[in-house]
């Protein structure tokens, strides 16, 4: 079935609020090479945002003059970085989400040849992003004591946020990695967060809306 | 891809608008050119472009590059954007292979299967030759390259992704 424009919509808000929370690591990753990756990765997830959000209107009045209320998101990707475990773990659990997005996109004859185009070019994207998301999961759940700590602190902060994004193939994907990280998930019965498909955000939406979007909405109109 | 005689003097111009972070290849070598047409006798021309990566920052320098090397021969010149069927690097010619690797750059090794799970190795070291490499990371200095090192003459270098 084709995907009604409200869920593109929360596929293109995720992709840009995700791009935005990681382009706030960039300078500060751990190593130089993280740095690039996470950069890599927020300009994929950007050129994503505004492939589908340039086949729902204009682009640039979708992503700078909409309130927060009107963002449809999944809460899971305005979520703060944290530490660099809170970032894989936050990035585990969207590109797991994305990969599902995206392979039904690029699979449906039904839905408009350009935001086709978007996920079939997105599927592979997605592939590297998760390779590198699931391989740190890996490295830090199954690390030292510390690592492995903090990374459960993550895993215990974050899994109250799939509720929205979760489904049989996403924790078919997500909980084989998690076990090789010698992570316990608290289960997929557990308490969940409601969804963002009405509005309903966290308090985080509306801080990094108003960094992401001072800019335009000091210059409306402006080019460059 | 439409190649007609009619557009030859098109794809011409086009082998010489190099790619802005990669100049040794050309947008025709890059393979993301995907059409080619020629109108009112010659004097106005579509080219239809695929981009490489959703979020490329050389995507809009390209379009740019390629409609002023088109102006200097045409009236009017139609530069479209087709996303379907995406770019891979299996457009990409030996021809342009061999170029990168003169250039110190590793090609993508082998043809792209989806879904992505084999990333690919690089057959070798584009400085020394030796099949021994490592991978340093996964993400490079641009979308489309990976950093790897060799593990003979132990020198960092750039890998075109299989994509």
């Amino acid at each position: 079935m084709s995907p009604t424009s409200e869920q593109l919509l929360s596929y293109a808000d995720g992709a840009l609020v995700l791009s935005h929370r990681l382009s706030e690591w960039m300078s500060n990753a751990p190593t130089v090479e993280e740095d690039i990756a996470l950069g890599n990765i927020a300009l994929d997830l950007l050129g994503q945002a505004r492939g589908l959000l340039q086949t729902l209107g204009d682009e640039d009045q979708l992503a700078y003059f909409r309130d927060g209320q009107e963002f449809r998101n999944p809460l899971l990707c305005e979520l703060p970085n944290g530490d660099f475990a809170h970032t894989m773990i936050r990035q585990l659990f969207a590109d797991a989400w994305f990969a599902e997005v995206w392979a039904d996109l690029a699979a449906d004859n039904t839905v408009d040849a350009d935001v086709r185009g978007v996920a079939e070019k997105a599927v592979k994207e997605n592939a590297y992003h998760w390779r590198h998301s699931s391989a740190w999961v890996v490295r830090l759940g199954d690390g030292t004591d510390e690592s492995h700590r903090r990374t459960h602190d993550a895993l215990d902060a974050l899994w109250p946020y799939r509720g929205e994004i979760a489904s049989d193939h996403w924790y078919s994907r997500v909980e084989p990695v998690l076990a090789h990280a010698t992570l316990t998930t608290p289960g997929r019965d557990a308490w969940t967060q409601r969804s963002s498909s009405d509005g309903w955000h966290t308090e985080h939406l509306g801080y990094l809306l108003a960094e992401m979007q001072s800019l335009a909405r000091a210059h409306p109109g402006a080019t460059w | 891809m439409v190649t007609t005689a009619t557009s030859a003097r098109a794809w011409q111009l086009l082998a010489a608008v190099p790619d802005p972070e990669i100049p040794v290849l050309s947008v025709v070598d890059l393979g993301i050119v995907r059409a080619v047409e020629e109108y009112d006798d010659g004097r106005r021309v579509a080219v239809t472009l695929t981009p490489t990566y959703s979020g490329c920052p050389a995507t809009e320098v390209i379009a740019r590059d390629v409609r002023t090397a088109l102006e200097a021969s045409y009236d009017v010149v139609d530069v479209r954007t087709q996303l379907s069927p995406a770019w891979t690097t299996d457009w990409m010619s030996d021809a342009a292979k061999d170029k990168l690797r003169g250039f110190g750059i590793a090609p993508p090794a082998g043809r792209v299967m989806l879904p992505l799970v084999d990333v690919g190795t690089p057959a070798a070291c584009p400085r020394c030759g030796s099949p021994s490499v490592e991978e340093l990371a996964g993400f490079g200095s641009t979308p489309c390259k990976a950093l790897w090192r060799c593990q003979a003459c132990r020198e960092p270098f750039d890998y075109f992704k299989k994509h």
